[in-house]
């Protein structure tokens, strides 16, 4: 908590800011904890309802924690036509979790993100950032055996 | 650290002056910053995210391991996507002496081969691009890279340094004429000047909706405040679409310009980029090239004595489609949820904080030192009659060449996507083209001839959108795409007005019933039930909904219903899907001759819909089938096939 104290001080305490700071909390913790919602409320002074409503609208903002490798699936126009659905089955099932949801083992989890802008790679994930091109149901176990 | 040298070209370029002291050794850097010449070895790597995504990353390993071992002092330089994704990665090599040679898909096994030829000054006969335009020695058999069958129809005015120019280097920009024009509107023009050339160059936004960007400003310009504002919309969410992302990672630095004119234009002092936090390496260059603009007073207070202060800041968005809605954007900055406003009062009367703020998309502000430099009469020679100028699509799905082009208003569909785009993947049948994204509309080969211009789009049904074509051919299902646009907008809409919330989701419903199969009679009654309805509650969310994404969700509904009936007819009353895509209406049927009762299809279907003793006949029961197609695969016989 002191770390998350101290993220404070590079901001003006105003409405506008809610949003970076929600950000940059993720960015250390990896999720929005109740913990940290509620000390972001009591140093804008905004309720704690209203930083929830602000962190529930927007997809980015997570409440559980996400696994050390974060799987990003494209669920954009030019990733559907070339068959991400069936790559997002071939991962659920390889990994036996949803989207949304973390490994037990803590490693991996699944996300469906909007378009990623690799349209003309798809379909295209992204493991923490490093973009993966054409992927199909056959490279889904190379690419996370790579993470292994 | 910059150099006294680099900084005397910097102004000589951007202020035109010490004009007669540049001394041969001048000349020489300015025509390397150009991009002309150079004095070693440089190797330009396409690393936007499309070429990373190809691996450029592991392109450069090898090919600085190449340099390591053979001892060449090269340098490396990252640019930004000059638009071939299909041919990523791409590696261009410039020799001193030589002109600037591209290779198209670089692998880690044939770098090796193009790189002993190149070094020993002969071009290479595979993977080679073409060469840039010099007086440099030219490359034997090369030709311009200009006349590339992918290049050759563009215009290029947003894209013209994308992918050629070091995109985080300020000096190459302002070498290439790059921040001449804000000072030529800061010293010469008057803010009203401005608007008045914008207004007269016919530019109209390239978000969507296609406002007269002139007009917008003019309304901001007028307003008395102590504050006004002026935001980039970089929040490009729809699917299918990525020149915002490919100009603000390849050219950063025009995008700080067009920003810094039009927040002259209207007089405001503060900017913001609102930017999908999707794009982390667009984020990065723009970041470098704030800090680079306001290091040489381009930015900041007072900027080149003109009394004109000018800061940006970076907002980054939080994955909100709807906030690429302007006044959503306004609350999302704000700090609120981001939920569109009712308009009036429009933003340029009562925007950001309650200040005039003006929001222009990224390639609308793209386009605009362009204009500056050129006149306004120049850009209006361009394009169509009511629009101006280019426009850049993305073009992507089932196409041979995928990326970006940059053609003029009033290009056919059909040059786009089969001169330019080199037509169908597998030689095909075309089927349709998506543009515009969820707003958008499809358009079909009878309307392949309709030159591109936001009223002839219209006319069809469709819409500019933001530019994304997304090319589909005889294996999809147009009602599939339907639902998929749908399930995205359902999702995305922010649940403000009741027309776009619950019309979205029933249509979504809707779709989801007729292209699975029918379980119950009451799911057979609601599945036409459903499809009378279908219009009607899309023209009503259309016409009721409170922002520009509820008023044209229902688009790739009403555009598939108008161009593809059959399809849902099949659909509907015959439970097939022509393009055998929705699975649930698949079928499979075990051929009987090949089928030699091993059993394992049995084993495996999750329904039990599969009946036979072992080394018996088999067969499918269709009630009972979910046509997950597991049986097909798990078949070693080729015994099961779909019947269409």
């Amino acid at each position: 908590m002191d770390e998350l104290e101290k993220l404070f001080e590079n901001y003006d305490l105003s409405r506008d800011n809610l949003i970076p700071i929600l950000q940059e909390i993720q960015e250390h913790e990896g999720y929005l904890s109740p913990e940290s919602i509620a000390l972001v409320g009591k140093k804008l002074k905004i309720p704690n309802s209203q930083v929830y409503g602000v962190a529930t609208f927007y997809n980015q903002f997570r409440f559980v924690p996400k696994g050390k490798y974060n799987i990003q699936l494209c669920r954009g126009t030019a990733c559907h036509v070339l068959g991400s659905a069936t790559v997002l089955e071939e991962f659920e099932k390889h990994l036996d979790i949803k989207a949304g949801q973390t490994t037990k083992d803590g490693l991996f989890s699944l996300e469906v993100v909007a378009c990623i802008g690799a349209c003309g790679l798809a379909p295209a994930i992204s493991v923490n950032g490093e973009v993966f091109a054409k992927v199909n149901r056959e490279t889904v176990k190379a690419i996370t055996s790579l993470y292994n | 650290m910059m150099d006294t040298q680099t900084q005397k070209l910097i102004d000589y370029c951007l202020l035109k002056k010490n004009n007669e002291e540049l001394s041969a050794t001048d000349l020489e850097l300015l025509a390397e910053l150009k991009g002309e010449k150079t004095s070693k070895v440089k190797i330009y790597i396409g690393a936007g995210t499309c070429g990373l995504g190809a691996g450029a990353a592991k392109i450069k390993l090898a090919a600085s391991k190449y340099v390591a071992y053979n001892q060449i002092d090269a340098q490396f330089i990252d640019t930004g996507c000059i638009g071939l994704c299909a041919y990523e990665p791409i590696v261009d090599i410039h020799l001193p002496g030589f002109s600037r040679i591209s290779f198209a898909k670089v692998t880690e096994e044939n770098i090796q081969t193009i790189f002993d030829e190149v070094f020993v000054n002969k071009a290479p006969r595979t993977n080679v691009l073409g060469q840039f335009p010099s007086e440099e020695r030219q490359w034997k058999n090369v030709n311009n890279i200009y006349d590339f069958p992918f290049l050759k129809p563009q215009k290029r005015i947003v894209l013209q340094n994308c992918g050629k120019i070091n995109p985080v280097k300020i000096e190459e920009y302002i070498a290439n004429g790059g921040y001449t024009s804000y000072l030529k509107a800061i010293r010469e023009y008057t803010p009203a000047e401005v608007c008045d050339i914008v207004e007269k160059s016919g530019l109209r936004g390239r978000g969507g909706a296609g406002f007269p960007t002139g007009k917008k400003w003019k309304f901001a310009q007028t307003q008395e405040a102590n504050q006004k504002y002026m935001i980039c919309n970089a929040d490009e969410g729809d699917p299918g679409a990525f020149m915002d992302r490919a100009v603000i990672e390849g050219d950063p630095h025009r995008l700080v310009e067009g920003m810094a004119i039009a927040a002259y234009a209207v007089g405001a002092t503060k900017a913001y980029v609102y930017i999908r936090a999707e794009y982390p390496l667009a984020i990065e260059h723009l970041k470098v090239a704030i800090d680079q603009a306001t290091k040489h007073g381009i930015i900041g207070k007072n900027i080149f004595d003109s009394g004109v202060d000018f800061e940006i800041k970076i907002k980054t968005g939080a994955g909100a489609f709807v906030c690429g809605e302007e006044t959503a954007l306004l609350n999302s900055i704000e700090g609120k949820r981001g939920m569109p406003r009712p308009r009036p009062p429009f933003p340029a009367i009562k925007g950001l904080f309650g200040k005039p703020t003006i929001i222009n998309n990224v390639e609308t502000l793209a386009n605009v030192p362009d204009i500056i430099r050129n006149g306004s009469q120049w850009f209006a020679s361009i394009g169509t009659e009511n629009s101006k100028g280019t426009k850049v699509f993305a073009l992507s799905g089932k196409i041979r060449h995928t990326g970006l082009v940059e053609v003029p208003m009033g290009t056919t569909i059909k040059d786009v996507i089969f001169s330019i785009g080199g037509g169908i993947k597998e030689n095909k049948k075309f089927k349709a083209v998506q543009i515009g994204g969820p707003s958008g509309g499809c358009i079909t080969e009878q309307n392949l001839e309709i030159p591109i211009d936001y009223d002839s789009l219209v006319k069809v049904g469709a819409m500019m959108g933001s530019g994304g074509l997304v090319v589909m051919d005889e294996d999809n299902c147009m009602v599939d795409v339907a639902k998929f646009f749908m399930d995205f907008i359902q999702r995305e809409s922010c649940g403000k007005c009741t027309p776009c919330r619950e019309g979205t989701k029933r249509m979504l419903e809707i779709l989801e019933s007729i292209t699975t199969k029918p379980r119950t009679p009451e799911d057979s009654i609601e599945r036409f039930n459903g499809i009378l309805q279908l219009e009607r509650i899309a023209n009503t969310v259309k016409s009721t909904s409170l922002c520009g994404l509820g008023q044209t969700a229902p688009n790739p509904v009403l555009s598939t219903l108008r161009w593809f009936k059959e399809e849902y007819e099949q659909h509907v009353f015959a439970k097939r899907c022509p393009a055998n895509v929705c699975s649930e209406l698949k079928r499979f049927i075990i051929d009987n001759d090949k089928c030699t009762g091993c059993h394992a299809c049995v084993r495996k279907c999750p329904t039990n819909a599969i009946h036979g003793t072992p080394k018996g006949t088999h067969y499918i029961l269709e009630h009972d089938c979910i046509g997950c197609g597991t049986c097909f695969s798990v078949c070693k016989f080729d015994a099961i096939y779909i019947k269409t």
